[in-house]
């Protein structure tokens, strides 16, 4: 259940604030993560296309994504099904129109959603590396943004049928997802499985009679300081929404903090021992990646969970990282950023981990108690499964119908920087015969 | 083949929000829910066996 229309103190509205300025940084790392695993010859490109992709997010959700989004006690389309509402979509004004510079809350949850629904948007953005034209992405984050994370948002943090499910079912406090690792990561995630089955692999990814064929990452320092500057931005994006969609106290804010930073920190210990133990070295992207996992992964349950949760959470998301970036290759899935690795399949565990490990206090409304918590949870990754990743890929097919994503092989070869913007974002390293 | 694996994804939905609406007791419901998402996990072993043979046809 979520919290509604309200006011903060003066000290939690400032703390409030202060969070959401640190979510730009997320999307800061997650750029530069996308960038240094990707090729040298498409750096200026995948930056670009982050700013660009972003700018349309914001705007896309500007335009109509709050007004599908609302916000819990606001108008909605309802309908009844066996007895019960069911608040599929939210009734708010297009264009922000009704958005006031008041005490509410409803001014800070327009802030909070733009920079969130520019970070989903950010995500496929790793998986499309290399291939994705730069027009195209823009075209598919504004689907993204105005259309499919506003409606699963509204479902979560809007009031709507997942987050009711217990108070019209009777399971626990309804779906909950304090940080957005359903909301904001498996979207995205789901979002990034989609495009990838849409451009296809990089060229020379699979074609070795069926081998994978490796294309490291040009720069890992680019890769493992976007790591450190998404621990901020998830950080605030945590906190952020834990006050504003769960109405969880300022005491609380130190919690969130330390869990994030554990989960983290445990995710990234366990892919470096495993990588260790099982390649000989370390492996440098793989970590990173792990450390993101421990982030997407603690998102969902951030402000309910002791640290030691905190730290089994983020060290399973962790394992994981490895053993699903093989099995994708295996599938012929390329994903260079890991967003899938990363963000769905991370997003999905945190979100089954609140059911475990969550204890939850009784929200304002809220259903029966903790009774019931992990099938509503389960319901939640049900939705993303079954509804949000086949309408991202119908979306998506029908833009691609239209407007092609994927550039040419020519192009591809070239690199998207000079392809598509016409300079390289590294002109020194441009080999010469003069 | 994509198409039958998603609409294994929609069908598993669907499986588990009909034992939550229908179902009183609580490990029926949770009994049709696991099944529901076991569905889906077919469903969605479908659409990655699809993609799977459509690149090694384009290949």
């Amino acid at each position: 259940m979520t919290a509604g229309v309200g006011t903060l103190s003066e000290m939690g509205t400032a703390i409030c604030m202060l969070a959401i300025l640190l979510i730009p940084l997320a999307g800061a790392g997650l750029a530069l993560i996308n960038t240094g695993l990707g090729r040298s010859r498409s750096a200026a490109h995948t930056m670009l296309a982050a700013l660009s992709v972003m700018a349309t997010a914001v705007l896309a959700y500007g335009v109509c994504g709050f007004a599908w989004q609302s916000m819990a006690g606001r108008a909605a389309h309802t309908f009844v099904l066996a007895g019960q509402p069911w608040n599929w979509l939210g009734r708010d004004a297009f264009f922000l129109r009704g958005v006031t510079a008041d005490r509410s809350l409803v001014i800070m949850l327009v802030c909070l959603q733009l920079f969130s629904a520019g970070l989903a948007a950010l995500i496929p953005l790793g998986s499309g590396a290399d291939r994705w034209r730069l027009g195209a992405s823009c075209a598919s984050s504004a689907l993204l943004a105005g259309w499919t994370y506003p409606l699963f948002a509204h479902w979560v943090w809007g009031g709507g049928w997942l987050a009711q499910l217990g108070t019209n079912f009777g399971l626990g406090q309804g779906m909950i997802d304090a940080g957005g690792a359903g909301t904001v990561q498996a979207v995205g995630g789901l979002s990034a499985l989609a495009m990838t089955w849409i451009l296809g692999p990089r060229l020379g990814r699979y074609e070795h009679g069926g081998f994978l064929a490796a294309i490291p990452g040009h720069n890992a320092v680019l890769a493992l300081f976007g790591c450190m500057l998404a621990l901020a931005g998830w950080s605030g994006l945590g906190v952020a929404s834990a006050i504003l969609f769960y109405g969880v106290g300022l005491k609380a804010v130190p919690l969130i903090v330390a869990n994030y930073l554990l989960a983290a920190g445990a995710a990234l210990l366990a892919v470096v021992m495993l990588t260790r133990a099982r390649f000989g070295k370390p492996d440098a992207s793989l970590s990173g990646n792990g450390w993101i996992a421990g982030l997407v992964a603690v998102s969902a349950s951030g402000p309910f969970v002791a640290p030691a949760a905190a730290v089994l959470i983020g060290a399973i998301a962790g394992l994981m990282v490895p053993f699903a970036v093989e099995w994708l290759d295996r599938l012929s899935v390329d994903d260079p950023g890991g967003a899938i690795t990363v963000h769905a399949v991370g997003g999905i565990w945190g979100l089954l981990a609140v059911g475990i490990f969550a204890r939850l206090p009784r929200f304002q409304n809220g259903g029966a108690g903790s009774s019931g918590q992990w099938l509503a949870q389960l319901a939640g990754v049900a939705t993303l499964l079954g509804l949000i990743l086949p309408m991202t890929y119908l979306l998506n097919w029908l833009l691609d119908r239209f407007w092609k994503q994927r550039v040419p092989p020519d192009g591809e070869r070239q690199g998207m920087d000079l392809y598509e913007l016409g300079a390289g974002a590294y002109p020194e390293l441009t080999l010469s015969n003069e | 083949m994509r198409l039958l694996g998603f609409l294994l994804l929609l069908a598993g939905w669907l499986l588990l929000m009909s034992a939550l609406v229908l179902l009183p007791s609580p490990g029926a419901r949770g009994g049709f829910a696991c099944a529901g998402v076991a569905v889906q996990l077919l469903g969605l072993g479908l659409a990655f066996r699809s993609h799977l043979g459509m690149e090694g046809e384009r290949r």
